[in-house]
């Protein structure tokens, strides 16, 4: 019945971030409410969420093995680069697509292997990703945009509510939602990052659920950039630079801890919808970018420092 | 009936193991019954936790042989030891904290189906595991995250787990319980006296089902009034077997301490110190005055004072609050009642026993590390903290290749000279020393404990924790007995023996 993938008698994680969504919806929509309110406007937010919403989903499921993976913004646009070359050598648009996830998986697999198997840092590990990825698009793209026949998939973001991109969005949420609260899978990653040394005591093998969730997570980072090229319509290995860091604090709004064994898909997603809102309301009453970046960063360390308020009594 | 109670489940026989060129175990026979509680005894370093380490197959013997129910028995690996019944609850807190207490107890054992965790039969799993650890009408919460619960909850929460797990072996623990031989290691170490007392009264319980618990303990107490059969391990090798009921307390400590005579000041002794320095009690200045002092957990109360030139021994099991008292009068932890008054001008130091952890910075320089502090110049020449580095490696005959080296490369004796170091540079009045001695060798020990001893004897005020008693004995002034949070009145060391010192801290 709920979405919540932590679970105890106590208040749910993502409430915290649906509270301050529909307070600071409801501070626009006064100060705007002829702009603001409008279905059009709601469309409009909710198309511009989709990208780092999805990425948000890989980002919390590694977020909760007490991860982290800079790598997202440079797969994103490696993905765009990737289906708008195959696109403009002529493959149709679902083998496109099919092989460009394929890549950000196998992209995955390769960060998870050095993070589980090879016990690396995950922030070490994709940071350098971070940058290959960005010198690999770069240069399958020979440094310029790709442009291409978009073939049907620029409809994936199309300006009304039949629009795929958000129903794709909607179900991937309940589907890892789902995954990580009620499959023995989701389980195992809160276990390794709730406490690695006793999940390894009860038979699970930490490696194994670290590159399951990193190929996952990169998987999402890809379907985020075919989103982005629906919207781009063109192949742009520039595009997306230091998306990853909007696609944290999305998932720290959340109510995920960076230590790792916590974490909520709902919040996640509330989060990246929550920054969207500010941005768009700020535009709509005229406030300039700097005022909705000083909002933006001062709700990411209200946020943590309520959850600290709630959690840390008395420890030094 | 009393030849099925009698059969061995579980036979060790010549059990070798040796690390390098140091032999552990040097042929270990143990014998495990159906339905007992038995009971393993032996100090630091005698080979009990190696001993175990093979029955789970983390280690593998290098001599012997294993029988359980009957069978061979060699286990690949944790998992292995698991599928036949053989299960343990470690020391040191294993749930995962913030899954919930079903969560826990199910881990890596969930029933599915596609994938998808069946909740009803992972509760009915819980529940029986559970119900098996809780007295008739209480009840753990299920669904409550495992950092929400108390220590004993925890405790009970770690062994409705393990029970669960070795379950496992049968169809993902639908028989219920599988498990045959559950080890207990040190599981009242943390637990109050009406905790410990309750545990028991299940351990009583898991017992009459037909389990075989291996119970791995300090305390001498609990063995006498709630195991079947003991054995003492020392040196490798068991020295000690029977009947903890009949068998006298002076004679256990005895087989455990491998010393017939009492006389054990007399033994080549590190530190040498025999009480020729008295002190003044009414004259010395008192430098500490702690009252009533408790802390969250532990410990629940401690007072006494400390005069100029006094080594103050606290003797203690595992678990006893030891290092928490140190923490607490050090001002690094909050109080939770009672008061600590420092009259020392110069303050109070503290010596980590967590040298690699929180004492040092094992990847800085030797100098570095002498030289950190709150008090120094604001600009401070490289050149010059390399000479104050050089002055103490001196001072205190640090082995090194100089100043510059990085500590993480030295001994642990030199390792803990240079902790020592920062200490005496700071000069402060009264110093908390914990395990001092800890990973280091023979001769390291000796000069670390004359030093505290000369320290003293220049006016400073020690606190010192140890488990090895016979420094104890050798160093201090007087001793106090630190017994499940509760801190005694401090006697002098020349009216303690090791002997007296062991019964009292694990009664």
């Amino acid at each position: 019945m709920m979405l919540s993938t932590s679970s105890g008698p106590r208040r749910p994680a993502w409430l915290g971030p649906l509270i301050a969504v529909v307070v600071v919806y409801a501070i626009f929509a006064a100060l705007t409410p002829d702009t603001f309110l409008r279905t059009q406007n709601l469309l409009t937010m909710a198309r511009q969420t989709v990208v780092v919403a999805i990425c948000a989903l890989g980002m919390t499921m590694v977020i909760i093995t007490g991860g982290i993976d800079l790598s997202a913004g440079s797969l994103v646009a490696l993905t765009t680069v990737v289906v708008a070359w195959m696109l403009q050598s002529g493959a149709p648009p679902a083998v496109a697509v099919a092989v460009a996830l394929a890549v950000a998986a196998a992209v995955g697999a390769v960060i998870g292997t050095l993070v589980g198997k090879l016990r690396m840092m995950p922030f070490v590990v994709t940071l350098g990703a971070m940058t290959v990825l960005r010198g690999a698009a770069k240069g399958l793209a020979k440094e310029q945009k790709i442009d291409c026949e978009t073939k049907g998939l620029e409809t994936l973001l199309s300006a009304d509510v039949s629009a795929p991109g958000l129903w794709i969005t909607l179900a991937l949420a309940i589907l890892v939602a789902l995954m990580l609260g009620y499959t023995r899978f989701g389980r195992h990653v809160f276990a390794v990052g709730s406490n690695e040394a006793a999940a390894r005591l009860c038979g699970i093998d930490p490696a194994r659920v670290k590159l399951l969730v990193y190929t996952l997570s990169s998987f999402l980072f890809g379907v985020a950039g075919v989103m982005e090229l629906s919207t781009l319509t063109v192949g742009d290995p520039t595009d997306s630079i230091g998306l990853e860091l909007d696609v944290i604090a999305a998932v720290v709004i959340g109510g995920a801890p960076l230590a790792g064994g916590d974490g909520s898909v709902v919040g996640a997603v509330l989060g990246a919808l929550l920054m969207t809102v500010i941005k768009t309301g700020a535009v709509h009453n005229g406030m300039p970018s700097w005022t909705q970046e000083i909002v933006t960063g001062a709700i990411i360390v209200l946020a943590v420092a309520i959850d600290r308020a709630r959690h840390g009594k008395g420890r030094r | 009936m009393s030849a099925a109670a009698d059969t061995p489940v579980l036979e060790l026989s010549g059990i070798e193991k040796s690390f390098g060129a140091v032999s552990v175990l040097r042929g270990v026979d143990l014998c495990v019954r159906r339905g007992e509680v038995h009971a393993l005894l032996g100090e630091n370093g005698a080979g009990k936790s190696t001993l175990m380490r093979i029955l789970l197959g983390a280690e593998r013997a290098d001599k012997g042989s294993m029988m359980l129910c009957g069978r061979p028995y060699a286990p690949d690996g944790p998992g292995d030891a698991r599928v036949a019944g053989v299960v343990m609850v470690p020391q040191e807190r294993t749930l995962c904290p913030d899954l919930t207490v079903l969560e826990n107890v199910v881990l890596g054992l969930e029933p599915t189906a596609a994938g998808f965790v069946r909740r009803r039969e992972a509760r009915a799993i819980a529940e029986r595991a559970l119900g098996l650890v809780t007295e008739v009408g209480r009840r753990i919460p299920l669904d409550v995250r495992a950092k929400h619960l108390g220590v004993a909850d925890q405790q009970l929460v770690e062994i409705a787990r393990a029970l669960a797990q070795g379950g496992a072996a049968d169809e993902h623990g639908r028989k219920g319980m599988a498990a045959r031989v559950l080890i207990l290691d040190e599981p009242t170490s943390s637990l109050g006296h009406d905790d410990a007392a309750r545990l028991f009264t299940r351990v009583h319980a898991l017992k009459a089902a037909g389990l075989s618990i291996i119970l791995v303990t300090h305390f001498l107490g609990d063995v006498r009034a709630h195991a079947d059969r003991y054995t003492v391990l020392r040196d490798g090798k068991v020295r000690g077997e029977g009947d903890p009921k009949t068998t006298p307390a002076e004679r256990i400590v005895t087989e455990m301490l491998g010393r017939e005579l009492s006389d054990s000041r007399d033994v080549t002794h590190v530190g040498g110190y025999r009480g020729t320095e008295p002190i003044d009690e009414a004259g010395a200045e008192v430098l500490l005055e702690v009252d009533a002092l408790g802390g969250r957990e532990r410990p629940r109360k401690a007072s006494f004072v400390l005069r100029r030139g006094e080594v103050l021994g606290i003797a203690g099991l595992v678990g006893s609050g030891r290092t928490e008292l140190l923490r607490l009068i050090a001002g690094l932890d909050d109080k939770a009642h009672g008061t600590v008054k420092v009259h020392a001008r110069k303050g109070v130091g503290l010596l980590s026993e967590d040298r690699g952890g929180e004492g040092l910075m094992l990847r800085r320089s030797i100098a570095d590390n002498v030289t950190l502090s709150r008090r120094g110049p604001f600009v401070w020449k490289p050149k010059e903290i390399l000479a104050e580095g050089g002055r103490w490696i001196q001072e205190l005959a640090v082995k090194a290749a100089g100043p510059w080296q990085e500590v993480g490369e030295l001994s642990g004796g030199n390792q803990q000279k240079v902790q020592i170091a920062r200490l005496l540079r700071e000069d402060y009045d009264v110093l908390l020393v914990d395990e001092p001695t800890r990973g280091i060798d023979v001769a390291s020990k000796a000069q670390v404990l004359s030093l505290v001893r000369e320290l003293a004897r220049k006016g400073k005020g020690i606190v010192l924790v140890s488990s090895q008693l016979d420094e104890l004995i050798s160093t201090c002034d007087t001793i106090a007995i630190l017994r499940r949070g509760e801190l005694g009145p401090p006697i002098p060391a020349a009216e303690w023996t090791e002997e007296k010192l062991l019964l009292e801290v694990s009664s």
